[in-house]
């Protein structure tokens, strides 16, 4: 017990040097936020100073820090100069679209690596062994822009089968009343199966497109741990003792290799999150990726640091649980 | 006279290792053809590659235009082809910086340990908290939208890996007996590091380094394709796939794909010299 909270107690440090990061990187970026304000060119430099001092610019860094820190404690993650809008309301009508697509391609990955590596490991050599490497092989070397890209010219432009590559839904239709957030699961929750299949279609391609970039690890992980773990002994003494191969494979070997697969699975989505803004632009999906990539380009720092903030924080987060979770399936891992 | 020895000896066993294996044989191939590419790229290219030709623009591949012509009648191999050097200059340039940097860090760190090495490993976390690709992206905006900034960023990205690797790799060693012996016989920090530490752990920095070329490549490219570093109408793999994304919905695939593969492929390349080396280099990992 005193493990795992000493565990939760050590990421501190961590997300307060987050915090600290989060903070200069806007500081650093170049441009200023005020003349960005005053590009009326009838403001005098008077009004410029009067706007950097409501916006607290005139204040030392470390008060500005705390003023920061203040600020992020009631959930205000500034104001995107851009739109005006407040950056934290923003982030969660996007931040939605990110996680689905996340999520779903997350799945996926987790759906076809698995199985392959499991299969290949009790079958060293065969076609689906054979498969397996090419897959983990050409997985790592294709640049998620331009799987995204080929997928659309395959599947949209040539067979038709793919609808235009523009968001979430389809332009003409409604979306769902918002439940979840989530477009495939609102839409069933609506009773609208229709929704449901159009966002399906939708996000198949990048979420294939993400899969392919998480497959490759996971699937070579799964193979070499499954491998590892059918070559140690208690395995040959489950063998030895009569037991059926089916026992042997899903209860003995399948939960032992699997601990490593799950440890890497953390850093496997924390991937994903960083790959997202490719995805998200190579499909105009309404992601925070994509928002905080446009932002970027017109000089609005806020809603960037604030998907910075985001995606550490969830880093973090996701590498506690797994940590935990590591503790958890075998006392010996994990946790030292 | 021993040096030249120990030298084809070493020779010979890569000889012996590449012989047993056609996979090692494909990534030394194609590593050579990518870095012959790379130097001779301008000499090889039958088109100049900013050279606009209205009159032969969106032509598809053709015994002229091998890959095609984009919207102003350039020449997409030729551009693909001179676009190499740029893309291996970042790619060598940002894992040289990083690995030479981020041994030395780690190397010192993993040997003295203490308190810079707790501050330091602390730093490491929080740089590894960022998604990597959208740090170099802040990077670049703060540092401003320039090749060399590109590499620098590439460069940080990767540099917590080689500080890790390093510091773990020394940390093992700085108490074996070679190194007692060496510090017994009057050797300083110093010369323990350098002569005796760095060289042994060569080999696992050295696989690092080969993989990582891939991601340094795919990560510039991908810098680029976001408009990023890179300006047009410089030939760069990322800036061609973005240029020719823009052509898929009329059907225009050639100018998007060439540039596409030959990323693909520098990436499949570095992926396969680096299982080679780990084969070469660390015999016991061999699978």
């Amino acid at each position: 017990m005193s493990k795992i909270v000493w565990r939760i107690l050590s990421s501190i440090p961590t997300l307060f040097g987050v915090l600290i990061a989060t903070f200069l990187i806007t500081r650093v970026l170049p441009g200023d936020p005020a003349v960005f304000f005053a590009s009326n060119p009838a403001m005098s430099n008077e009004d410029v100073e009067k706007i950097r001092v409501a916006l607290g610019l005139d204040k030392s860094l470390i008060e500005q820090f705390w003023i920061y820190l203040g600020a992020l404690w009631q959930g205000d993650l500034g104001t995107s100069i851009s739109t005006g809008q407040p950056v934290a309301t923003e982030m969660l009508t996007r931040l939605p679209a990110s996680a689905e697509l996340t999520i779903f391609a997350f799945l996926l990955a987790i759906a076809v690596s698995i199985p392959l590596g499991v299969v290949a490991a009790l079958k060293p050599g065969s076609w689906v062994d054979q498969l397996c490497r090419i897959i983990a092989t050409l997985g790592v070397s294709m640049p998620t822009f331009v799987t995204g890209l080929l997928l659309i010219y395959l599947f949209y432009y040539i067979l038709g089968v793919a609808p235009e590559p523009t968001g979430r839904l389809d332009p003409f239709m409604f979306k769902p009343p918002t439940v979840t957030g989530f477009i495939l699961i609102d839409g069933l929750i609506d009773g609208d199966p229709e929704t449901t299949w159009a966002a399906f279609k939708q996000i198949l391609l990048p979420g294939i497109t993400m899969a392919i970039f998480a497959l490759a690890p996971l699937a070579r992980m799964t193979r070499a741990s499954m491998l590892n773990v059918l070559s140690s002994e208690f395995i040959r003494t489950a063998r030895a003792n009569g037991l059926t191969r089916r026992k042997i494979v899903m209860t003995y070997a399948f939960r032992n290799a699997m601990l490593p697969v799950v440890t890497s699975l953390g850093m496997t989505f924390s991937y994903m999150l960083g790959a997202n803004v490719l995805v998200e632009k190579v499909f105009a999906w309404p992601g925070i990726g994509a928002y905080a990539m446009d932002s970027l380009i017109s000089l609005d720092y806020a809603p960037l640091q604030a998907f910075m903030l985001i995606m550490a924080g969830i880093f973090l987060l996701v590498n506690l649980v797994t940590d935990l979770l590591a503790g958890l399936v075998d006392p010996r891992a994990g946790l030292s | 006279m021993a040096a030249t020895h120990s030298s084809t000896g070493r020779l010979a066993t890569l000889r012996y290792i590449l012989s047993e294996n056609r996979l090692h044989q494909v990534a030394f191939l194609l590593f050579a053809l990518l870095i012959l590419a790379a130097i001779l790229g301008p000499l090889l290219a039958p088109h100049d590659p900013l050279a606009t030709n209205p009159d032969d623009a969106l032509m598809p591949p053709s015994a002229t235009y091998w890959f095609g012509t984009d919207q102003l009648g350039r020449d997409v191999f030729s551009r693909v082809l001179v676009a190499t050097r740029l893309d291996m200059l970042i790619a060598f340039g940002a894992v040289g910086l990083s690995c030479v940097a981020g041994s030395l860090i780690g190397a010192v760190l993993g040997y003295f340990g203490g308190v810079l090495d707790t501050v330091s490993s602390r730093f490491v976390d929080v740089l590894m908290a960022f998604p990597l690709f959208v740090l170099a992206m802040a990077m670049v905006a703060a540092l401003g939208n320039t090749v060399m900034n590109v590499i620098y960023a590439t460069a940080i990205i990767n540099l917590p890996f080689y500080v890790r690797l390093a510091r773990a790799e020394v940390n093992v060693r700085r108490h074996m007996g070679y190194v007692e012996a060496a510090r017994v016989g009057g050797s300083g920090h110093g010369r323990i590091l350098l002569v005796f530490l760095l060289p042994n752990i060569l080999s696992p920095l050295v696989i690092q380094a080969s993989v990582n070329l891939g991601w340094a490549v795919l990560n510039a490219a991908g810098l680029s394709f976001l408009g990023m570093g890179v300006r047009p109408p410089t030939p760069e793999w990322g800036i061609l796939v973005a240029e020719g994304a823009r052509f898929i919905a009329s059907g225009q695939w050639w100018i998007f794909l060439f540039p596409g593969l030959a990323l693909m492929l520098a990436v499949f390349t570095f992926n396969l010299l680096g299982d080679a080396l780990r084969d070469i280099l660390d015999p016991r990992a061999r699978t």
